[in-house]
């Protein structure tokens, strides 16, 4: 087995995994009818992600999609510490989503370019989903910090709780390496200026101010998590520990 | 100043289907403006790929006949069968119709 390759499906796998997860949390809760649907659609469209990479990890392993995706323990979690953050209010779901969708946007472009066939063909399907998401979350963005005070300044306590989450987006090792040479994996040194140019973007327009360079939180891609983690896992798992090998 | 409205103003949704000529009304929805009316749209109304096309109108533009006028207005026209255009002889060969 390609131990690199398995790791960085996981990688991949767990932020949408993960991600999703949370913004099924919202399904029922949403702001407004319109707004509930939108969210659970993206939530939809990760999952879906994550079900062909959680396969993929399998098939790595001689495991079965389900058996990967909900029989880890916590420290075999390896999405970064930004989509395990709790929702918040609608404006840190949201700041959150941007964060991760303008990441996710131009890294699933590059990945198209992947010689492993199952993540290229992913990502041929994930860049017309991914494209939608980052342009309403991009809107939110936009409306929520050009809208009211109260509405601005709930984006910028989110901002103060999440930025310090999303330099680990760029985190890269040995695993990566490995991979950027065999001409498998996204060489995030790409990825990065085409995310801050988008931030640089959409915060002006949201009149939010980039804070300054600060002190970034990493470990997830190691599966060393926030406390949030264990409890979004035992909510997430329940089903598949309660009954093991239970399908819909 | 005008007070703030709590609320959205009401947008009507029409979709045009793959195979549809026509733009048809599926429902309404709440939105701050039209672009996030044609986004709300598509997340509400497209997601079982019902179309390729959206329009919205905000509600308060549509102008509607007045249903106690019904006799008046549509009555007339029953009693006036000839403007079917049933009382031709399809020629043969024309197939269907």
């Amino acid at each position: 087995m390609n131990k690199e390759l398995y790791e960085y499906v996981l990688r991949m796998g767990d932020d949408s995994l993960i991600l999703g997860q949370r913004l099924g949390e919202w399904c029922g809760h949403g702001p407004i009818l319109e707004e509930d649907i939108a969210l659970t659609n993206v939530a939809l469209d990760i999952l879906g992600q994550a079900r062909i990479l959680m396969d993929y990890a399998g098939k790595l392993t001689n495991k079965k999609e389900d058996e990967v995706a909900f029989l880890r323990e916590e420290w075999d979690y390896k999405n970064v510490l930004l989509v395990e953050q709790p929702n918040g209010d609608f404006a840190k779901t949201i700041l959150r989503q941007f964060f991760f969708d303008a990441f996710r946007l131009p890294f699933f472009k590059e990945l198209q370019n992947s010689k492993d066939e199952t993540l290229s063909g992913l990502a041929l399907k994930a860049v017309k989903e991914t494209t939608y998401h980052l342009q309403h979350s991009s809107n939110w963005v936009i409306r929520l910090g050009d809208g009211t005070d109260e509405s601005h300044q709930r984006l910028k306590t989110a901002l103060e709780e999440l930025w310090m989450f999303t330099g680990e987006l760029f985190y890269a090792d040995e695993v990566d390496t490995k991979l950027v040479n065999e001409g498998i994996a996204v060489d995030l040194n790409k990825i990065k200026p085409i995310w801050d140019a988008k931030v640089s973007e959409v915060f002006a327009q949201a009149k939010l101010q980039i804070p300054e360079e600060s002190w970034m939180q990493k470990g997830g891609r190691k599966g060393k998590h926030t406390e949030h983690l264990g409890f979004l896992l035992s909510e997430m798992q329940y089903m598949q520990r309660a009954y093991p090998g239970c399908e819909w | 100043m005008s007070e703030i409205k709590k609320e959205w103003p009401l947008w009507e949704v029409f979709i045009r289907s793959k195979q549809g000529l026509s733009h048809k009304h599926v429902g309404s929805l709440r939105a701050a403006d039209a672009k996030m009316a044609i986004e709300n749209a598509r997340d509400v109304y497209t997601r079982r790929s019902e179309g390729i096309s959206i329009w919205v109108v905000e509600s308060v533009n549509v102008h509607a006949s007045n249903p106690t006028e019904q006799g008046p207005m549509f009555e007339p026209s029953d009693d006036k069968v000839y403007r079917h255009p049933t009382f031709y002889e399809v020629p043969e060969g024309v197939g269907h119709m």
